[in-house]
């Protein structure tokens, strides 16, 4: 883990220790194996792991990236890769978080389950930037599908990332750039009062 | 005089605007996006702005899509009443799709039942809504609606008493609740009046109006830059992270409606808002 001023460098997987230490706001680069996995996958992945079922991959350390990639073009490793929003894995990201997972990457807020759960066993929120599936699949330099071929889009996948830009969203201490991000700017213009919308 | 029309060159239009809506950000967007840059003030907000130009520069130069998410194609034909279709329009914009989102490597999000849920493969089918108009051209109108901002749109039936106050109240609520989720800056279209379906549509075709341009009463003009003014001062900014730039534009339809009734919906689009136009 390389910290400078800027920006932090991480090599994955992630340790629990890695994990703990992100702190909100924080712009981090990773490097290594990530998992790809979004709507549909994550219920076959629950499904089995509730049947009491081996996970297709080790659950501990690793880091899964909401994505469904468009195909890609010939030449290229992975298509178009941004985030989609992770509110929809809330259901199932307590019991993966249960398990060792250490990492998410998504886009938009998580429920209150999800977030105690990152704060109980270790587990942060990475935001990538929705939108910028072009910018992001640069940063991919592999791509293979594990299993659930059938699922397309949403098949689970392992890619393997070389600094792929993402921001610390929520850490494990419960901090939540979405909600300070915003009163921090409305506090920098001092708008101090929703006006219409407290009214309600 | 009536003009025979050949529906393939439906297809063809529907299959070119698939690739470019996938890759090629609207000029508008991209000057609405570069505008606020300048504005913007957040402390992540910049750098989040200026990622969006350089990803609309990488999928405009190599043809990866802007976003993973394509899209479902939402079609409106506005159609001549002197024009006579050879064949089935309906089809040949279902053709048009399943062509351009197999040539242009685009993603295949559409399933057929909405709760058994199986992919159709093709993305097929596009929602298409016509509309007889004077002349003999065909105008079609293709949106490639993405779905993280198409989940956060909502509809109200108000009371009349509600007013415009009550409009602007729905309409910060859903964009304060929406927050992060519709990767903003948002595009918002807003309808008003009409009925429960008819509303829905007016705000979806708002969103293809263009950035910048307003309604043509002064009446909704002023609301449509009042509403925009109190969106940019929720805070969200571009991804939820804090800023002034929650929304690049908001655009208002409305329509009559009934002595009871006051609807509204407002349907959002993200920053990746992907819109064509094209007269046959």
């Amino acid at each position: 883990m390389d910290r400078n001023e800027e920006v932090c460098r991480v090599t994955l997987p992630l340790t629990k220790a890695m994990a703990t230490s992100f702190r909100m706001g924080e712009r981090v680069l990773l490097t290594g194996p990530i998992y790809t996995l979004r709507d549909a996958g994550h219920q076959r992945l629950v499904t089995l792991l509730e049947r009491g079922e081996e996970p297709p991959f080790p659950l501990e350390g690793a880091v899964i990236f909401y994505v469904g990639p468009t195909p890609p073009l010939p030449g290229y490793a992975m298509g178009s890769a941004g985030p989609t929003t992770s509110y929809r894995m809330d259901p199932y990201a307590p019991a993966l978080i249960s398990r060792g997972l250490r990492g998410m990457i998504g886009k938009g807020r998580r429920g209150p389950e999800v977030i105690d759960a990152m704060r109980r066993y270790g587990c942060v929120y990475f935001a990538a930037t929705g939108g910028a599936g072009a910018l992001l699949s640069h940063a991919i330099e592999s791509s293979e599908v594990i299993c659930w071929e059938d699922l397309g889009t949403e098949a689970l996948r392992l890619i393997h990332v070389r600094d792929f830009p993402v921001t610390v969203a929520i850490d494990t201490e419960g901090r939540n750039l979405y909600d300070e991000g915003p009163a921090l700017w409305r506090e920098m213009q001092n708008i101090v009062t929703d006006d219409i919308i407290d009214r309600k | 005089m009536i003009r025979e029309f050949d529906v393939k060159h439906l297809t063809e239009s529907i299959e070119r605007m698939c690739g470019e809506n996938a890759c090629d950000l609207p000029y508008d967007v991209e000057q609405a996006i570069a505008s606020s840059l300048d504005l913007e003030d957040g402390e992540h907000a910049s750098a989040l702005l200026s990622e969006l130009l350089e990803n609309a520069r990488i999928a405009r130069k190599e043809r990866i899509p802007l976003c993973q998410d394509t899209g479902m194609a939402v079609v409106f034909l506005d159609v001549g009443r002197d024009v006579h279709f050879s064949g089935d329009p309906y089809e040949a914009i279902n053709e048009g799709v399943r062509r351009g989102y197999k040539k242009y490597f685009l993603r295949m999000s559409v399933v057929k039942d909405p709760l058994r849920r199986v992919n159709t493969g093709d993305n097929t089918p596009a929602i298409t809504t016509i509309r007889i108009v004077p002349g003999d051209r065909v105008t079609v109108t293709l949106l490639a609606k993405g779905f993280g901002s198409e989940n956060m749109s909502r509809l109200a039936m108000l009371r009349p008493a509600d007013g415009l106050e009550g409009v602007l109240a729905f309409v910060l609520e859903t964009v304060k609740l929406a927050g992060p989720n519709a990767c903003p800056p948002l595009v918002v279209g807003v309808g008003i009046g009409g009925t429960f379906d008819h509303v829905a549509l007016l705000a979806k075709r708002a969103l293809a109006r263009p950035i910048g341009e307003r309604h043509p009463d002064p009446f909704y003009a002023d609301f449509e830059e009042s509403l925009l003014e109190k969106i940019n001062q929720l805070g969200i900014g571009p991804q939820g992270f804090g800023g002034r730039t929650t929304a690049l534009s908001l655009a208002v339809n409305v329509a009559p409606t009934h002595i009871a009734g006051l609807p509204v919906a407002c349907n959002l689009n993200c920053h990746a808002t992907r819109h064509r136009q094209e007269v046959l």
